[in-house]
């Protein structure tokens, strides 16, 4: 490990004030500091230890939580693409198939991501932040199976810099970073990320015959549309190439097409038991937000006038991307409330407002989405009135 | 009525080299200081001896000039040897080289039944000429008291809940008498209480035991329920406009010690703590005592900190520093200027943290920890949330706190509660905060930005 210090030593004067590249000292600094905890100790005045955890722990920490949806991910893009095509494959053959899917989209994710942050770092000055290990991966899992590269890198871009960067970057930014990366390809390339086509892989072969791509959550807003029951439009999908693909337990352990990350709702909530365990995620958030989705069902159910509506709540909960969101998306500590109590009522509504957007509105099957966005933007708000409550018991205790 | 409070948040650091509760014959210090740099709002201090000088203890030698009555005294009778200044004169310490014998200034001198009649201008009038003054802290803002102003309620929190923290027990042990000399005091200077309060989870002291005319208060929980500032948010918290006192037992016994025996005796026990000492006791020296006896010979390792205070709250001084006005303890811990490869990401349980992230496995060390003074990671702006509200007993929201001060929004300050906060109350904060931010220096500027405007 003394070889690599030397070197960094070795590079060094180079990077400071005066060296011909110090305009790049951030990139120095942030590669070393990867490499080595730094050696920077507490000042003088104030406390004179500190926490063994910092933002890079923190961050790799919600990495960790997501590599069981990320494998799982990679299996069922080539689980999906196999049964699609009506094929025998072997599990290697399933796991090759879908790394060569969802690798090059992570790649493209994180290297272009890193090239804008740095970039960034280096015009701003600013340290280079760890915020973006989560966001890559976050952007990698919520993109269907196949999607044009370029498309993933114009979006990675689009939610760094506007997304982030232009607030000032990591902890100034109003909106969840990666879903910032999805809506923008939802509303500008909207072909390749929603219909029915894009959730299973062919790559160059056909689908049998028979073979519909229609997600779970098209699915059963079709069955509202004509009338028929949702769990029986759900039990008869694709019944002609397997039995009850869309069963409930199919879904709640993710053989079913989605994007990347979201389908299995046990490594996701694996990934959830990661977070809570840590404390890196907030358990209210997640818990809240469950809550919100199953309520907000059974007030549908209650007020049906539909099938759709009519749909068993705790369907909700398994189908589309639900529990992928309030777990890794809802719980970004950034762009969610900041107060406890405000925990409860942001997670509350980003479940009630996912049901309604995916119940109601013909445009939008999936709802979580615009849900999680919309209370980004009214986070603030929430914590507001709660420190407003704070503000005013104060106040009234002076008075008294 | 006493009240009993409960607190569940906060954090108990659990560090390796508490001092053994015995007195310990270290050799005596030699030189003395008083810093004004320890009198936290102290603006223009101005020095009333020269170097060559000679004082007794309790001969005033520093004062204000913004609180002119309020005189600060030598602890120990000697010679000035030194009058030390920093850059743009700033006054650092006046050192005392103390004799072998210390000799007092004499005060007025009363006996129990003459206190009762004493009035309030003769106490205070005592009190600021005989040095004892400057134990008294107001609140808001944490700086020494004005004579000129009546508080609403005075608080002597009897328990110190900081990490290695001396034991009361032990630094009052005989002085009952004094204590409550100094409350009786005390009482005479608010037409509120005198609140005691006292930890709910130990035994109560002597010295405690028997004390008259105060209101007992106790708190259960972990750190930071010794300390004063939260001990007043639950018993009737700090609103604008209103003025409270605090005072340690320590200054207690010292004023009761000024009027019953009519010198201003600073003697004091320090404990000696952490892990770097071969021998963590108390030793028996005076107020602002230089430390360089007790530290050299004393360490397992060479390179090493010195803390005057513990390590949440205090300061760092040289291997011959002196020990701050209003500490009771040095703690020695390792410096920690070395780079750790892989440092942030590697697993450990000998890594102490309040969070349980990835591979800090320091909730299953049930033990006792070495912790240095690496901050194990770089300045972030604030990214996590709810871990400040975390180890924050507090009907407070520290991250919006902070966010104002920061901003400089003077209105948000006073609504959030900066009256409340002094710097320790924050200090677990800044200890957990990933982010690594210097909180207590953002508590001061807050502070200093609503004092001084």
């Amino acid at each position: 490990m003394k070889a690599l210090q030397n070197l960094f030593d070795k590079l060094k004067p180079n990077f400071e004030k005066g060296g011909k590249w110090e305009k790049f000292y951030t990139l120095y600094e942030g590669h070393r500091t990867i490499a080595f905890a730094p050696d920077i100790t507490t000042k003088a005045k104030g406390s004179q230890i500190k926490d063994a955890v910092d933002l890079k722990r923190v961050m790799i920490t919600v990495v960790i939580a997501m590599i069981p949806a990320l494998l799982f991910g990679i299996f069922n893009v080539g689980y999906q693409h196999f049964i699609a095509v009506g094929e025998e494959a072997t599990f290697i053959d399933k796991v090759l198939f879908g790394a060569m899917a969802v690798v090059p989209t992570l790649i493209v994710s994180y290297a272009i991501g890193l090239l804008t942050e740095f970039t960034f770092c280096v015009i701003r000055n600013h340290p280079i932040s760890e915020g973006f290990l989560v966001t890559g991966m976050l952007i990698a899992l919520v993109m269907p199976p196949y999607i044009p590269l370029w498309q993933v890198a114009l979006a990675t871009i689009f939610a760094v810099v506007i997304g982030k960067e232009v607030f000032g970057g990591t902890g100034m930014n109003i909106l969840n970073v990666a879903l910032t990366a999805r809506a923008f390809l939802y509303f500008a390339y909207p072909a390749q990320i929603s219909g029915d086509q894009v959730w299973t892989y062919l790559g160059d072969k056909a689908a049998v015959d028979g073979f519909s791509g229609a997600t779970a959550l098209s699915v059963a807003f079709q069955a509202g549309q004509s009338g028929e029951p949702v769990t029986a439009a759900l039990a008869a999908h694709n019944s002609s190439i397997g039995d009850s693909l869309y069963s409930f337990a199919n879904m709640f352990l993710g053989f079913i097409p989605g994007s990347i990350g979201e389908t299995s709702v046990l490594m996701i909530l694996l990934g959830a038991a990661v977070l809570v365990g840590t404390g890196v995620a907030s358990w209210k958030i997640i818990v809240s937000g469950f809550a919100g989705t199953y309520i907000m069902g059974l007030i549908m159910n209650a007020f049906a006038v539909n099938e759709y509506m009519a749909m068993p709540a705790h369907y909700h909960l398994v189908i589309g991307g639900v529990a992928f969101g309030i777990v890794f998306m809802a719980t970004d500590p950034v762009s969610a409330a900041q107060t406890e109590s405000g925990k409860w009522l942001y997670g509350l509504l980003i479940g009630f407002l996912t049901v309604i957007i995916r119940v109601t509105n013909p445009a939008y099957p999936e709802g979580i989405m615009l849900a999680v966005l919309l209370m980004n933007v009214f986070a603030p708000l929430i914590d507001f009135y709660v420190v407003k409550a704070n503000k005013k018991r104060r106040l009234q205790r002076a008075t008294v | 009525m006493s009240k009993l409070v409960k607190l569940k948040k906060g954090f108990d650091i659990k560090l390796a080299g508490k001092a053994e509760k015995q007195i310990e014959a270290f050799q005596p210090a030699q030189t003395f200081a008083i810093k004004p740099t320890d009198f936290v709002g102290m603006q223009r201090p101005k020095v009333l001896v020269k170097e060559g000088d000679t004082v007794k203890a309790g001969t005033p030698i520093l004062f204000d000039k913004k609180l002119e009555k309020v005189l600060y005294a030598a602890p120990v009778s000697g010679e000035i040897v030194e009058i030390k200044r920093g850059e743009k004169r700033k006054l650092l310490e006046i050192r005392i080289m103390a004799d072998k014998e210390v000799s007092y200034e004499a005060y007025d001198k009363f006996s129990d039944s003459d206190l009762k009649s004493l009035s309030k201008e003769q106490a205070t009038a005592q009190m600021l000429k005989g040095g004892v003054w400057p134990q008294i802290i107001q609140r808001p803002f944490g700086v020494v008291a004005n004579p000129d102003e009546e508080p609403k309620a005075i608080y002597i929190s009897g328990f110190d809940s900081h990490p290695l923290a001396p034991d009361y027990g032990v630094l009052l042990k005989g002085q009952e008498k004094f204590f409550q000399a100094g409350i009786s005091i005390l009482k005479k200077l608010t037409s509120g209480q005198v609140h005691l309060n006292l930890d709910a989870q130990s035994e109560v002291s002597p010295a405690y035991a028997d004390v008259q005319g105060v209101q007992v208060n106790k708190f259960e929980g972990p750190h930071p329920a010794g300390n004063v500032g939260v001990q007043i948010h639950h018993i009737d918290p700090i609103n604008k406009g209103d003025l409270v006192w605090t005072v340690n037992p320590y200054g207690v016994v010292q004023i009761g010690k000024l009027f019953l025996e009519g010198i201003l005796d600073a003697s004091k026990l320090v404990a000696v703590t952490g892990s770097e000492v071969n021998k963590a006791a108390y030793v028996k020296t005076y107020v602002g005592a230089n430390v360089s006896t007790f530290v050299n010979g004393n360490l397992k390792s060479e390179h090493v900190r010195v803390i005057s205070g513990n390590v949440l709250t205090g300061e760092k001084i040289a291997s011959d520093g002196y020990v701050g006005y209003y500490h009771h303890q040095i703690t020695v811990i390792p410096e920690g200027d070395y780079e750790e490869f892989l440092g942030w990401i590697k697993p450990s349980t000998s890594k102490l943290s309040f969070s349980k992230a990835l591979g800090l496995f320091s909730f299953l060390n049930k033990g006792e920890f070495k912790v240095d003074t690496n901050t194990h990671g770089e300045e972030r702006p604030f990214v996590v949330s709810g871990v400040f509200e975390k180890v924050l007993p507090m009907d407070v929201l520290p991250t919006y706190l902070f966010k104002a001060i920061i901003s400089e929004d003077f209105d948000e300050m006073e609504e959030l509660g900066l009256y409340e906060i002094i710097e320790e109350d924050v200090a677990l904060c800044e200890f957990v905060d990933p982010s690594k931010n210097d909180l207590q220096e953002v508590v001061r500027n807050g502070i200093e930005l609503l004092m001084y405007s």
